[in-house]
Formats: structure tokens, C-alpha cells, sequence
């Protein structure tokens, strides 16, 4: 988990004496000619060169491409996540509910072995489940982004009251105990949108955990616009708008914002992989996805409690949860020195 | 120093207040009756009367507040009899004191957090040290991307796995369970031996993280450098000078992870079936025991912002430039 003070430490105070001379490197190489690029030119000039960069945004992409893409590979693989294959086949499960073959039945016609008991597809479970997680988390990610942004510039912007209003509630919403509330809240909300009474269908289950991490989230991502945009309201440019009678709107999204930007999507990338955990610990406690929703943290619960028995079905969804943070997390670190050399570890 | 800590106190005291309120109205000011979601699916209008009754639905919601902030302070009567002073209410479901339920679980917790809470500062500030001593090394780089691979781990993917390296294959330690302190310390250590270490290998990575990268910036540091040219020993000055200084950020971030440490209690209570307040707060939330959720919202809301007092005051005392902020 990453802190909007390590991000903040990040933020780029726009291509400094690093990137000029790293242009003027570039062109040498290129004839000697000097050619004006843009600061995002020269963010994608120095991400391509950065090897584990590249390599952790093609595994990133490749892991949002089967998400999105899993009923394709459903079809071409000839199973879905909600078919009982066990149930089906006798021969797949033993008397005991676990799967017969070895490795947790794993074969050329179950690729990732087959869930004890209920007997359906291990690798479609993963696959779907990580689509559910992604599903979720994206939604909430851009919530979190465009509410923190939105509530910090107001803050950071007018000062004074607003900011200390808005301030004192950050505070207060950052002293909850953060996961608690969550899973207290959970069906508080699911309340708000069905009665108790009634079955919970699974889109009043997805919206509910959306607005619930979308509600708690927000604040470090205000803390951290509001405090650069303190310090931008004192430049001169923005004092020159002022001046020449621009709206508070526009200053706002004209001469805030894009000096914003680099830190915004550098938080972005970090609380994606974190947004997807809250998921899958939602989960996990028992009050996010339930059955027969595929997700992953609803996989490492059924995991936790046959592990001693079956400990195979475990492994698969932990790799890939291990592999795509550890991948996120350093795409994070270097979409941040791509845009700011000077942070560099 | 300690205006600074009155000062603390009295900001501590009142975001519990607010804390409550809002905890108080996300239950009970909800659009739908808080009896129905207490009462579950298979509800009857007895039930429901009697719930509506306990939590005193007729009067208006201030009126319940009070109810119950006063109950909090003073204790007060419900019909299964008298309930002492830090009073939460009644468990929907078996009829308990809430207060006395919490209790039973928190030396479980304490015992699971505080734990942690030493290991994890250990290892993470000692593999930080470490890895900033022998920057660019090889010790350095395997020290990072092991603390990255960790960092990316979750409690419940290495619990299991701890587990059955430990207990199932091998059978060199026994199955995690909680003996208290009192009765035998040498069990109680045992007992919890692997949670601690799994809770705290998750939170390990990012202090050591966070040391070495602030070890790193303040060897640069000017006094740094001028100590060492007067010709003061290296480890004096790596300890005295530039250890001391990149305390700071760490209990800055230490005071955020309390909140997350109680949510890794969570985790752990479930991965490892322990019975503390973690498990105890997830099982009132399955089953609806409202009172019991709240109650255990606000004593683990409370004993973070406690923490946290503990946290600024430590900070006061080594960053003295806090105090008159």
C-alpha cells in the first residue's frame, strides 16, 4: 500500500535540468538536432527505455485482456465458471468431495484442476473471478480519483473555510478504522438499496461494495491534490489568470489541473492494485461476492477452509494475485521516475 | 510537551464523539427499519416488536443517542437485567452485554496486534538499516525485491501456505490457537508464533521500504556528512545522526497502519480460526447483530485514536518542531 505522501514526494515540478538534458542526449543521438517535445513525449521516451517498466505493463495488459475477454476464452475452452462439472461427471470427485485426479485434478481437459465439492472449473473461476474483481475495482478507482480531485482542488483552491471544512471531514473519514467500517457498512448500504427481506441480487451486491470503497477511499487522493494545489494557487500563472478576470472553474481546469496530472495518475496506478484487494478482502470476510458470483476473493475463502486437504486449489489464485500487484506495483514506480527522474530510487 | 498532548487528547476526544454519531446514524438512520435488517429473512411481527422495543425505535433519534452515549457512561437497564457502566447495548442474538463480549475477545486481539506490531518494526526497520548500509549491493537488491514480493502477498495466500509447510507436512509446530498470557506464557508465545509472523510479513516490506529509502536521504544529509568529517566513528553516526532522523516518516506511516493493522487482525483471526474482536466484528456484520457491531466500531475506533495519542506523543518527543505546531 502506498502512501500519498511517498506519491507526493513524486510529483513532478515539470521537466526540470534532467529532462532537458535527457532531450538534448536523445536528439544528439539523432543528428544533433534539437527538437522541442512536449513533457509527455519525453514521459513515454524515458518509460520505453525502462526495462521492468515495460515488462510489468505488458503483464498488466495481458491480465485485463483475459478479464475482458473471458467469455471469448470460455468458448474456445469449452467451459463456463457456473457449470457443476463434478456433479456431472462422478468420476471427477471422490467420496469425499475432493477432486480424484492428482494436483487437484488437474488434466489436459481441466487446466487448473476442478473445485472440491461443487466440482466446476478451476482456470474459469480465475478467470472470471478476475474479471469481477477488475470490474469492480475500476469503477471505484475512477470514483475515488475524480471525488478526491474534485474535493481537494475546492479545498486547495479557495482556502479558508472551505478548506478547513473539507479538511476536518478528511480527517474524520481517515480516523475510521478503515476495513472495519467497511465491512460494517456493507449491508448498511445493500439495505439502502434492497430490503432485508428480500434476496440480494448480484448487481445490488456490486453497486453496494462500489459505493461502499467508493465512499471510504477518496481522502488520501483530496489530501494529496489539496496540498499541491495549495502551493500552486501561489504561482505567478495562476495569479496572472486571476488577474486577466478567469473564473475560478477555469483556472480550476485550465491552469490547476493539467499541472496536476502527473500526480493524480501516479495515486491512480497505486490504488488500483490496493481497490482490488479491498475486493477480495471483502470477499474473503464474507460480505463482498457470494456464490455463485466468480471472484477472487471469494475463491481464497473456499481455499483457506480445504487447504489442508486440498491445497492446489489455493495456489492458482494466489499466483495471480501475486503476480498482477507485483507487476502494478512496479508499473506504478515507473510511470512515477518516467515523470519525474529526479524521485528515482 | 504536555499542552501539546491536552491538545491531542481533547482532538482525539471529539473525533470519537463524531465517530459514534456517524455510526449511530449509519445504523439507525438508514431509510429502512433497522429492526427489519436486525430481524433477518425469517422475521415475525413478534420479533420485530421486540427488536423495536430493545432498541427503543419509538422515540426519536436523538432521544436514542443519548439512550445510548448515556448508557456508555453511566450503564442502564434493559429487561435482561442491569448493565455496567461502559454499556453498549445487548447482542441481538444471545442476549449478552456487548461490552462483556468485547472483552472476552480483546486479549486475543491485543495480544495478535502487539505482536505483530513489535515483529514487523523489528525486521522491517532492522532489514531497512541493513539494506541501506550496504546500498547497491547485493544484500540491498535482495533485501528490495524481497520486501516487493511480500508487499504484494496477502495474509490469506501465506497463512495457508505457512501452515502447511509448518503444521500439516512437517508437524514441527502445532496447529495456531490462543492460550492466554496468565495461564502459560510459553503456550501463549507458541500458539501465536505463526500468525504474528504472517500478519507482520505483509507490513515488514513496506517499512523496510520506507527505512532504507529515508536512511538513504539522510546519510546525504549536511550534519550527516559534517559529523563524519570531524571524524566521528561510522556507526556513531549512523545511529546517533541519520538513524534518529529517518524515524520521523516512519512514525508517520505508523500511525496510518494502526488502523490497517486492525484489519489485518481481521484476516488473520479468519485465516488461522482465532476467536478475537476481528472475527468477532465480521461475524456481527454476517449476522446482523447490530449492537455488537457498533460496540466493537467504536472500543477498536477508540484504541486507534489511543494509539495514535501514543504515536504523537513519541513523535513530539523525537521531532520537537511538532510540539508547537
Amino acid at each position: 500500500m502506498t502512501s500519498p505522501t511517498q506519491a507526493a514526494t513524486a510529483q513532478a515540478d515539470n521537466p526540470g535540468p534532467d529532462a532537458e538534458s535527457l532531450s538534448k542526449e536523445q536528439t544528439a543521438g539523432s543528428g544533433g538536432q534539437l527538437a522541442g517535445r512536449s513533457p509527455g513525449q519525453l514521459m513515454w521516451l524515458r518509460f520505453k527505455r525502462d526495462r521492468v517498466g515495460v515488462i510489468s505493463a505488458f503483464v498488466v495488459i495481458f491480465f485485463f485482456l483475459i478479464a475482458a475477454l473471458a467469455p471469448v476464452v470460455s468458448w474456445l475452452y469449452g467451459k463456463d465458471p457456473y457449470t457443476l462439472y463434478g456433479q456431472e461427471q462422478y468420476e471427477l470427485l471422490d467420496e469425499f468431495g475432493f477432486p480424484a485426479g492428482p494436483n487437484g485434478g488437474i488434466s489436459s481437459e481441466f487446466w487448473f484442476g476442478i473445485e472440491p465439492e461443487l466440482g466446476r472449473d478451476v482456470f474459469m473461476q480465475l478467470l472470471y473471478g478476475m474479471r469481477t474483481s477488475l470490474y469492480t475495482a475500476l469503477p471505484v478507482t475512477i470514483l475515488m480519483v475524480v471525488t478526491g480531485v474534485l474535493i481537494g482542488l475546492v479545498g486547495g483552491y479557495f482556502g479558508g473555510k472551505v478548506d478547513y471544512w473539507i479538511g476536518r471531514v478528511t480527517d474524520f473519514m481517515m480516523a475510521l478504522p478503515s476495513q472495519l467500517t467497511l465491512i460494517a457498512a456493507m449491508p448498511v448500504v445493500v439495505a439502502v438499496f434492497v430490503s432485508p427481506v428480500d434476496e440480494t441480487p448480484v448487481y445490488v451486491r456490486a453497486s453496494a461494495i462500489i459505493v461502499v470503497l467508493w465512499l471510504l477511499g477518496w481522502m488520501g487522493m483530496a489530501r494529496l491534490v489539496r496540498s499541491q494545489a495549495l502551493t500552486l494557487r501561489e504561482r505567478e500563472f495562476v495569479e496572472a489568470a486571476k488577474v486577466s478576470g478567469a473564473s475560478p472553474w477555469r483556472i480550476i481546469r485550465k491552469e490547476l489541473l493539467p499541472n496536476l496530472v502527473t500526480p493524480i495518475l501516479v495515486q491512480a496506478t497505486y490504488m488500483l492494485p490496493a481497490t482490488i484487494l479491498s475486493v477480495a478482502f471483502l470477499s474473503f470476510v464474507g460480505v463482498g461476492y457470494v456464490e455463485p458470483t466468480p471472484d477472487w476473493g471469494r475463491m481464497f475463502r473456499t481455499a483457506a477452509k480445504i487447504y489442508q486437504d486440498n491445497p492446489t486449489y489455493m495456489f492458482f489464485p494466489g499466483i495471480a494475485m501475486v503476480i498482477f500487484v507485483v507487476a502494478f506495483n512496479l508499473l506504478g514506480d515507473s510511470v512515477r521516475d518516467a515523470f519525474d527522474p529526479k524521485s528515482g530510487r | 510537551m504536555f499542552k501539546f498532548l491536552i491538545r491531542r487528547s481533547v482532538g482525539a476526544f471529539v473525533i470519537l464523539i463524531l465517530i459514534s454519531a456517524f455510526t449511530f446514524a449509519m445504523f439507525f438512520a438508514i431509510p429502512q427499519d433497522p429492526a427489519l435488517l436486525a430481524c433477518g429473512k425469517n422475521c415475525t411481527p413478534q420479533n420485530l416488536a421486540i427488536i423495536h422495543e430493545n432498541l427503543g425505535l419509538d422515540k426519536p433519534i436523538t432521544a436514542q443517542y443519548w439512550e445510548f452515549m448515556k448508557g456508555i457512561v453511566a450503564g442502564r437497564d434493559f429487561a435482561v437485567g442491569h448493565c455496567d457502566a461502559p454499556c453498549f447495548g445487548v447482542s441481538f442474538n444471545d442476549d449478552r452485554f456487548v461490552w462483556d463480549t468485547i472483552i472476552d475477545r480483546l486479549p486475543l486481539t491485543l495480544s495478535l496486534t502487539v505482536g505483530g506490531l513489535v515483529i514487523f518494526l523489528t525486521l522491517g526497520l532492522g532489514a531497512g538499516m541493513i539494506a541501506a548500509r550496504n546500498k547497491g549491493t547485493f544484500v540491498d537488491k535482495a533485501f528490495s525485491s524481497a520486501s516487493l514480493v511480500l508487499s504484494s502477498m496477502q495474509i490469506y495466500f501465506l497463512g495457508p501456505i505457512v501452515l502447511g509447510l509448518l503444521v500439516y507436512s512437517t508437524g514441527w509446530l502445532s496447529s495456531p490457537k490462543y492460550v492466554p498470557i496468565t495461564e502459560n506464557p510459553v503456550a501463549w508465545f507458541v500458539g501465536l508464533l505463526i500468525p504474528w509472523f504472517v500478519m507482520s510479513l505483509i507490513f515488514t516490506a513496506n517499512y523496510t521500504r520506507m527505512s532504507r529509502s529515508t536512511l538513504i536521504e539522510q546519510m546525504q544529509e549536511d550534519h550527516v556528512r559534517t559529523a563524519k568529517a570531524k571524524g566521528m566513528s561510522e556507526k556513531y553516526v549512523f545511529f546517533r545522526y541519520a538513524w534518529r532522523g529517518s524515524l520521523t516518516p516512519i512514525v508517520t506511516i505508523l500511525g496510518i497502519d494502526l488502523g490497517a493493522l486492525l484489519g489485518g487482525a481481521i484476516v488473520t483471526e479468519l485465516t488461522f480460526s482465532l476467536a478475537g474482536v476481528g472475527r468477532l466484528a465480521v461475524e456481527s456484520v454476517l449476522y446482523k447483530d447490530l449492537p455488537l457491531t457498533m460496540g466493537v466500531m467504536l472500543v477498536s475506533a477508540a484504541f486507534i485514536l489511543l494509539c495514535n495519542l501514543v504515536v504523537d506523543a513519541v513523535y513530539g518527543f523525537i521531532d520537537p518542531r511538532v510540539r508547537l505546531s
